[in-house]
């Protein structure tokens, strides 16, 4: 397919306001009258309350107003996106290390701040549970009270759910090797650079909540249902995220703003530090035991795959989380049977949500390790052995799902090529290779609105959230394909569900696809009503038309879009507006309500080198060749896959939330729980993209964004083991997990 | 009791500000709040990761650690003061033309130590531009596009 700027590496759409300073973030609003709030919570991760004294705070000059949960009507307003179970303030318990359990309206940050301080709270702190192990021995104490709980087998234990899928037989497959491991992932998080912060104010309408979130629609109906007001009343504006990685999907404390700031009359500001957001969201640990079977020329026969997830103390979206990944953590392979058992475990811990990749690195951290365990066994290579068992595109390998929808094997050779594979590999260094696969989205409702102004430029309305990944720039790009008007004439309206027409959710790297596809629908709906509006005015035939991008053609010469807007509407001037959608319905039956829309499917290889002395990694080399249909813009996808990579760095070689004996995170703040910085990147980062033209997306495009995270970490252990041979199945490879594991090595040798 | 405030004179961007602070109040709180320049961004507040990152007579300085009493008869370059009339600088615009910046939230604080390397590194290398910005935390862009931003702009560069 011919297109202009459909595929060309144009600059960010909205870049120029963040290199100068200008663009404006959640935490750069400031209202009228506003009052400064902080959080009051303990410093332990479970506790009773027996009482909370606010006088001596309520001393402090300019202090307004404190609201604990005692002074909020029972019962207590829950709320969740799927799950309705967090309450706005902590009554009776806290679950979890940093849950709060008032919050205090002042003057100035710093009033807020110091009073915060003074609020005395008694408290008997209570033993917590925070590791898979506690949490299902039967003694245990229950996280969640029943009351609160959804009906089922699971109502009165630990588990928040558990899910069976699979096919085939596993116990009756005949295998030439059996390979059984545990694996484990930490609890490692989002750490998106801007800190949470929300504003709230009440208005003529309703209410007005302010939130870097990437789920603007979702969180209306939160706080609609949370103060009982009609959706239309309840107006979220969403800023540009300064990183969300899904952290940002849903509901944290702007509910609680909200109400608060309808009871002072207020509005309201709430600005977190960076060590309370990172007690805010979390990705789920897991605990994943993976037992494989592969006959003697490297065909699997079967997966038995059983992960427990560590959730937190609430549900956010980890049930959907942890059964999403698991329906699919067999991988991009044609097994012949496969059993897959995962459990979401409930503990006093923080709440897992929605992080890059949606569940699958954790499990894909085992599975994809089993390949490295059985080439090894079997004496094959490692490359090999995975081409040997990714279907081909079109091949059904998860039953009753979406085929195949890409040349994966492609992804596979070239990252193989591009690392130099079959390359003699010095002393000390070592080579990993691992694929990646994540659904993509299965259900949808993006709704898009274009505007042809009679200037010629155009307004087009997508509710998506650019947190970075650029949904601006590919945005304008589809609308500036098809409209044939320059992108600096195009805006993209986003963050107002007032404004801005529905959107179902900002995640999935689903944007570009579903949302791509609506402004495709409203750009040639504009088309559409170009040649209705030419006929009209011209009386021509309509069949006599022709419309391209920009241009309508008559029988007697090219006008422009501008010209027939001017003829037709004069001075008394007017606009032609689009309207275009993309739904994908639940699907009754399918176990994820849905056949996913897409695949992103990575092949990651890497090669490091390990330093005996001191078990430091250095990654020399990082090739990432994902499949993604389309780039319609190759330097973001690009920036994308980058960005996920060092991303899944982080979690493979360093991060990790270390809890002390009660179940505290000691590590909250930038200073100890360490992300990747410039020097930690490997020394060569080269990202491919395999373009094939076969996805749902305009143009071919497939969702991208994900990918380059999910297969990071088995790359990294592969090589790691080359390395040193040593394998370690316990994320982060640490350089004292490193070195621990070769010198135990080496002693017992 | 009414805070005690202290009087200051800070020239921020080459423009002079006397203005009152409190004693508690950081040099990034002076810049967002009082002058409203929220170009300066805060992340982790304790100085580890470069968001509020400005010059200081001089010296690229974490202003979340610095007081504002501190800064008293200091001449401070915020990302604001970077560009001319709205028209990005050549280290800007070669952030956005090397694809540098993604959700744009550690950008400014990037910005300001990328320029004060060149100020004093006009042709610095790999290793140098990395040693130069390893306490700005970027959580997007994996940097390998923002090494190749600072390479272009480096006398020796593309």
């Amino acid at each position: 397919m011919n297109t202009k700027i459909v595929g060309k590496s144009i600059n960010r759409v909205g870049g120029q306001g963040r290199v100068l300073g200008t663009q404006r973030y959640v935490a750069d609003v400031k209202l009228p009258n506003m009052l400064h709030t902080k959080l009051v919570h303990l410093d332990c991760a479970h506790a009773r309350i027996l009482s909370i004294d606010t006088s001596e705070a309520l001393k402090v000059t300019g202090v307004h107003a404190i609201l604990t949960g005692e002074d909020i009507p029972k019962p207590i307003p829950r709320f969740g996106p799927v799950y309705q179970d967090r309450p706005l303030l902590a009554v009776g318990t806290t679950q979890f290390h940093g849950e709060p359990i008032a919050i205090v309206a002042a003057e100035t940050e710093h009033a807020a701040a110091v009073a915060g301080s003074l609020v005395k709270v008694e408290y008997e702190e209570l033993p917590a549970i925070f590791s898979v192990a506690q949490a299902l021995d039967p003694s245990a104490e229950l996280v969640q009270d029943p009351d609160i709980r959804v009906d089922g087998p699971f109502k009165n234990t630990n588990i928040l759910d558990e899910w069976h899928f699979g096919w085939g037989d596993v116990e009756n497959c005949r295998a030439d090797e059996v390979i059984e491991n545990s694996y484990v992932f930490p609890i490692v998080t989002q750490f998106a650079i801007e800190p949470f912060a929300f504003l709230a104010e009440p208005t003529m309408d309703g209410i007005t909540v302010y939130s870097a979130i990437q789920n603007p629609y979702i969180l209306q109906r939160i706080i609609a249902a949370v103060l009982d007001m009609p959706l239309a009343r309840v107006r979220i504006i969403a800023p540009d995220p300064g990183g969300g990685f899904g952290g940002k999907q849903h509901a944290k404390f702007e509910p609680l703003l909200a109400y608060f700031s309808l009871r002072l009359g207020r509005p309201l500001r709430l600005e977190l530090t960076l060590e309370e957001s990172n007690q805010v969201v979390r990705r789920a640990a897991a605990e994943v035991r993976v037992r494989s079977g592969f006959t003697s020329d490297g065909t699997l026969v079967f997966q038995d795959i059983e992960s427990n997830y560590l959730i937190g103390a609430y549900v956010d979206i980890a049930a959907r989380v942890v059964s999403k990944a698991s329906y699919v953590a067999a991988g991009p392979y044609r097994v012949p049977s496969v059993r897959i058992v995962a459990r979401a475990v409930l503990s006093h811990t923080t709440p897992s949500t929605a992080f890059r990749g949606f569940g699958v690195p954790q499990v894909n951290w085992g599975v994809e390790s089993q390949f490295d365990a059985a080439a090894q066994k079997l004496g094959l290579d490692r490359v090999a052995i995975r081409m040997k068992n990714l279907p081909k595109r079109g091949e059904v390998f998860i039953p009753n799902n979406s085929p195949a929808d890409g040349d994966w094997a492609e992804s596979l050779q070239k990252a193989a090529d591009a690392i130099g594979w079959d390359k003699p590999m010095r002393e000390g260094c070592g080579r990993g290779i691992a694929m990646g696969m994540k659904m993509g989205a299965t259900t949808a409702a993006s709704y898009s609105i274009v505007r042809l102004h009679m200037d010629g430029s155009a307004t087009v309305f997508a509710g998506t959230s650019d947190m970075g990944q650029g949904a601006r720039t590919v945005f304008s790009q589809i609308a500036s394909e098809e409209l044939g008007v320059p992108v600096e004439k195009i805006v993209i309206s986003m963050g107002d569900t007032t404004a801005v027409p529905f959107d179902l959710q900002t995640t999935a790297s689903r944007s570009t696809v579903f949302m791509g596809n609506a402004i495709l629908g409203a750009c040639q709906e504009v088309k559409r009503q170009m040649k209705d509006i030419a006929a009209e005015h011209y009386g021509l035939l309509k069949d006599s038309i022709q419309v391209s991008p920009g241009i309508v053609h008559l029988p007697d010469g090219d006008r422009s879009f501008e010209q027939i807007l001017q003829d037709r509407f004069g001075k008394v001037k007017g606009e032609v507006i689009g309207v275009g959608s993309a739904r994908s319905e639940l699907v009754k039956g399918h176990p994820m309500g849905g056949y996913p829309a897409y695949y992103e499917v990575i092949c990651t290889a890497t090669e490091l080198e390990v330093d005996k002395e001191t078990g430091e990694t250095r990654i020399t080399k990082m090739i990432n060749v994902g499949d993604v249909g389309k780039a319609l813009n190759p330097q973001h996808v690009e920036m994308q896959d980058e960005g996920a990579a060092v991303m899944g760095l982080g979690h493979s070689v360093m991060e990790h939330f270390i809890l002390d004996d009660t179940g505290c995170v000691k590590n909250l703040g930038a200073l100890d729980y360490r992300i990747p910085t410039i020097k930690d990147i490997p020394l060569e980062l080269k990202t491919m993209h395999v373009e094939n033209g076969d996805g749902p997306g305009p143009y071919g495009a497939k969702g991208c964004g994900e990918a380059g995270i999910l297969a990071v970490a088995p790359s990294v252990g592969g090589a790691v083991e080359e390395a040193t041979g040593v394998r370690i199945r316990e994320l982060p490879l640490t350089p004292e997990r490193i070195w621990t594991a070769m010198n135990n090595k080496e002693g017992k040798e | 009791m009414p805070e005690k405030k202290i009087q200051i004179s800070i020239t921020v961007n080459g423009e002079r500000h006397d203005l009152e602070v409190a004693a508690h109040e950081t040099l990034l709180q002076l810049l967002r709040d009082q002058l409203d320049l929220t170009g300066t961004k805060k992340c982790c507040g304790e100085g580890e990761c470069g968001a509020c990152t400005v010059i200081m007579d001089g010296h690229t300085v974490n202003s979340c650690i610095i007081l504002a009493a501190e800064a008293d008869g200091s001449e401070v370059l915020t990302i604001e003061g970077l560009s001319e009339k709205g028209k990005p600088s050549a280290l800007q615009t070669a952030f956005l033309d090397k694809g540098a910046v993604q959700c744009g939230f550690c950008t400014p604080g990037m910005i300001m130590a990328a320029h004060y390397l060149l100020m004093n590194n006009p042709n610095p290398t790999v290793d140098e531009i990395k040693e130069g910005l390893a306490g700005n935390l970027c959580r997007c862009t994996g940097y390998k596009k923002i090494v190749e931003a600072v390479r272009t702009v480096a006398e020796d560069g593309e």
